[in-house]
């Protein structure tokens, strides 16, 4: 199979650009490298920004997001209700304030449990080959063929809009994606040698997958964790505008869309400042996958294929 | 001899010189650590350099300098190289354009990967004619084609020229390679490594064809190899180069009898020696990277003959006549030994005095299939206790298929019995008890590919230790310790990541690794082909240490010849899948039977 000879003037991994740090970890490499790069200083800052308003928000909010302060879509009035009031008499700055924290926790927990499900599938698929790679591909694309909005709705109009089902199921319509990414990976790794090696000695398949597999796997996955929390927010948000997530008199971003559209042309604050900052929000996160995913190539072409 | 050709003519050798570089310097770009320094090299009409050196030793950098080409971190800091009286570094992209190709042209390493996949070959041919204005006509053009083809020994009929690269076997890749370059009828001609991924009866044919060409059209070659074995019947000059710098240049007859530079001895003493005269020595350490070079002399702390001087200052060129260049301050006392010094004579006594004939592994009427294709043909052979069995073959012999059954790595089918100690064994090596899979272990080719990057030499070794045995974490740390001193490595190393060691340094990790199993049979698998000379003779004389004093069986495939007499007592010689011929080492190198493995002996580089 192995059988050709292949004799490596070592020259050519060798001298001119020796990544020194990237034994410690690839994926460490990789941000590094992807810091580097304007796109993902401005990502980070972006993101940074908007997750501090949405942890010490509530802390600085004037008032409580559930109290009625003045007559509903009243104007911005500084200094006291810098954004008006919405569709109810709430204060429009406050419930912005404490409105981003579902948002952000829900979307980093459907991409938790997207990676982590998406990557059992993808090392497991990678390494056993054979029916059982056919039969998960398979079914995984018939999961790829409903559009991810479609297929959250279909299991939340059936059980009602639980949180964790949503979570769950944003989640679950990230897995095959990831799974993908994380099944070519783990292909081209598995037919390196040190698997066999492993093999070999007789240690166990789930050893093998995580203890050598897994760690060189895990630059293409960070991309991957990048990308999909941009879809996350985008699809918890719709989640929420279609009201299905947070349910009133909950302050959320996706939510105060909704319930002030109506009022949109005398009062725009409490539509606009959601959609903006979750617009924002996405773009953030998204340059941070983007510098990645360049940094993440940049690395590959450097290091030559080993 | 053609080497008294051109010494003798040469009453102005300055005439002939075609190719001259001098004070050549080239540097890391933005650290300006050197690669190279102080090259000088002098080629004339007709003549083939051989430049050989090590890994890291900034051979391949100073070949593509030539025609002033830099990889990417690399820069040209000082010097020149002149063709034809013309200087190359000086010119300009569109003279430099018209140069390269035309009067100086490069035969890359792999010409797999140099040559356009999506190009049929007559077309890319063609088209390096037509950048360079070869002739007036399109007529003239084709004919030319014509007569390269049948230079180069391949067929120039309509079909083959419209097939594309990968229509083509590895050797034909390079022969079409070696046409490009000699198209325009360059004054010199650049090889980089052209053969070193050929089979060796491939490889002879390639090196004739480059020796005919280069003596027929007058040209000067520059050929770039790791293996001085491989130059000792193409090159009439040599220039060896260590770390950056040119430390001996002679004719080839000088340098091969009367080395007076430590390293060129040592590299001869490193070679394998297909007639089994001397034993293998390798070179302890490695050559230094770029900017790790010791001060002084850079050989010094591989020297057994240095002293004070060595370290503080580098030696200036000196040598015995103007044409045997050396830089060593000893050059004379090194000079004086004779070669015969150097070798030890291989001990043939007690090769096979303590090795009983009892069988460890046995293999009968082994049949193993490729998904459906059947690669391996009724294998019968066995392999005895505290014996070394070399599997010799070329790529495609099935010599590593065979290997893998043995070890439970064979994914696809195999039919009929592999015994081990009269058990047969399982095809997958998950399915077999643990004391067969201990007792059997496996080297791999590549030490680059067979220890995950991504953890510490400690981490790698103690995987079988935690497989097969119930250990403490103190008595852990000292069966680790105690197979880094089999492999004659530093106990420093276990917390070291891979990518931090040599090529040498890890196939000892990966040997160290196999033994910390406590096996009785180790399977190596062509463990020195990605390794330098010099590398490879240290790992092999290990490995018969090891085998001698641990009383191992051993499977040693190898596709080169030279090294079985160093290592095994009993040779299978393998060709498309079947055994042809079999039996002890002396007999079968001396006395070979088999046409097939005549014609390997007679194309296996001998010094």
């Amino acid at each position: 199979m192995n059988d050709e000879i292949i004799v490596s003037d070592s020259e050519l991994v060798e001298p001119a650009v020796v990544h020194a740090d990237r034994r410690h970890s690839e994926w460490l490499m990789t941000i590094r490298e992807a810091w580097r790069m304007g796109r993902t200083k401005i990502g980070v800052g972006i993101f940074a920004c908007i997750v501090l308003l949405a942890v010490v928000g509530p802390w600085i909010a004037p008032y409580s997001p559930t109290e009625f302060v003045a007559p509903p879509y009243s104007s911005p009035a500084p200094p006291k209700m810098w954004l008006g009031s919405d569709y109810i008499g709430h204060d429009v700055l406050t419930r912005v304030l404490y409105g981003g924290r579902t948002v952000i926790l829900l979307a980093l927990a459907a991409t938790v449990i997207g990676l982590g499900l998406g990557v059992t599938l993808g090392l497991i698929t990678g390494y056993a080959r054979r029916w059982i790679d056919e039969s998960v591909m398979r079914i995984l694309d018939v999961v790829l063929a409903f559009p991810q909005i479609v297929l959250t709705l279909l299991f939340v109009s059936i059980v009602g809009p639980k949180l964790w089902l949503i979570v769950l199921m944003v989640g679950i319509s990230h897995a095959p994606r990831i799974a993908r990414v994380a099944r070519a990976a783990t292909l081209e790794v598995a037919q390196r040698d040190f698997v066999h090696a492993a093999e070999a000695f007789g240690v166990a398949r789930t050893k093998i997958l995580f203890n050598e597999i897994m760690p060189s796997i895990t630059s293409p996955l960070l991309v991957e964790f990048g990308l999909r929390l941009t879809y996350s927010i985008g699809l918890i948000a719709a989640l929420s505008f279609l009201g299905f997530g947070m349910q009133p008199p909950a302050a959320d971003w996706g939510l105060m869309i909704n319930e002030n559209r109506i009022g949109i042309v005398i009062q725009p604050w409490p539509v606009f400042v959601p959609v903006l900052l979750i617009g924002v929000l996405t773009i953030g996160t998204n340059l941070i996958a983007d510098g990645l995913g360049r940094a993440l190539i940049g690395i590959e072409r450097d290091t030559g294929v080993g | 001899m053609e080497t008294a050709t051109t010494a003798g003519v040469t009453t102005s050798p300055e005439r002939d010189v075609v190719l001259n570089v001098e004070g050549l310097r080239i540097v890391l770009d933005p650290s300006g650590v050197d690669i190279d320094d102080e090259v000088t090299l002098t080629i004339r009409r007709g003549e083939v350099l051989g430049l050989v050196g090590e890994s890291a030793s900034g051979k391949t950098t100073v070949a593509t300098s030539l025609l002033d080409y830099q990889r990417r971190g690399a820069k040209i800091a000082g010097g020149h190289v002149e063709i034809d009286g013309k200087d190359i570094l000086s010119m300009g992209p569109a003279a430099l354009r018209a140069v390269r190709g035309g009067a100086i042209s490069y035969v890359p390493q792999d010409s797999s990967a140099a040559l356009n996949p999506a190009l049929r070959i007559g077309t890319q041919l063609m088209e390096i004619l037509e950048a360079h204005g070869f002739g007036s006509s399109g007529a003239e053009r084709e004919a030319r084609l014509a007569e390269m083809m049948a230079e180069v020994l391949l067929p120039s009929d309509r079909a083959f020229l419209r097939r594309y690269p990968h229509q083509l076997s590895g050797g034909q890749q390079q022969r079409v390679a070696i046409a490009m370059a000699f198209a325009n009828r360059p004054k010199v001609i650049v090889l980089d490594e052209p053969t070193t991924a050929l089979d060796v009866t491939t490889q002879a044919h390639v090196l004739d064809t480059i020796r005919d060409l280069t003596r027929s059209y007058g040209v000067a070659a520059l050929y770039v190899t790791h293996d001085l074995a491989v130059v000792s019947n193409l090159a009439d000059r040599i220039a060896v180069m260590y770390a950056g710098r040119v430390v001996e240049t002679g004719s080839r007859d000088e340098l091969f009898a009367a080395g007076q530079h430590p390293y060129t001895r040592k590299l001869l003493a490193s070679i394998p020696d297909v007639t089994g005269e001397r034993a293998l020595r390798g070179i302890p350490g490695w050559a230094p990277r770029p900017g790790k070079r010791p001060s002084g002399c850079t050989f010094t702390p591989r020297c057994d003959w240095a002293v004070d001087r060595c370290r503080e200052e580098f030696p200036p060129v000196e040598g015995p006549t103007p044409e045997h260049r050396v830089r060593c301050w000893r050059w004379r006392e090194v000079g004086a030994q004779t070669a015969q010094q150097d070798f030890a004579l291989r001990d043939k006594t007690g090769a096979l005095g303590d090795t009983r004939e009892t069988t460890v592994i046995s293999m009968r009427e082994v049949t193993a299939f490729y998904q459906r294709k059947e690669t391996l043909h009724g294998i019968n052979a066995s392999i005895c206790e505290r014996r070394c069995l070399a599997l010799v073959g070329e790529s495609g012999s099935g010599k590593t298929t065979l290997a893998r059954c043995i070890a439970g790595l064979h994914p696809h089918k195999i039919v009929g019995d592999i015994e081990y100690g009269g058990v047969p064994l399982a095809r997958d090596a998950r399915r077999r008890p643990r004391a067969t899979r201990q007792a059997i272990q496996y080297i791999f080719q590549s030490p680059y590919s067979s220890l995950n990057p991504r953890k510490t030499i400690g981490q790698i070794l103690s995987q079988p230790l935690k497989v097969f045995f119930q250990l403490s974490r103190d008595e852990m740390e000292a069966r680790m310790l105690k197979a880094l001193e089999q492999v004659a490595l530093d106990s420093s190393l276990l917390s070291r990541y891979p990518d931090q060691l040599s090529g040498g340094e890890r196939q000892r990790v990966a040997i160290a690794r196999g033994l910390a199993a406590e096996p009785t049979m180790l399977i190596c698998d062509e463990v020195t082909s990605w390794l330098d000379v010099s590398v490879q003779a240290a790992v092999i004389e290990l490995l018969a240490a090891l085998q001698r004093d641990m009383g191992l069986s051993m499977l040693f495939v190898t596709h080169n010849l030279a090294l079985v007499r160093s290592i095994a007592q009993e040779v299978a010689v393998m060709n498309e899948g079947r055994i042809v011929e079999y039996g002890l080492v002396d007999a079968v190198l001396d006395d070979p039977q088999a046409d097939y493995t005549k014609k390997l002996l007679s194309d296996t580089p001998t010094v």
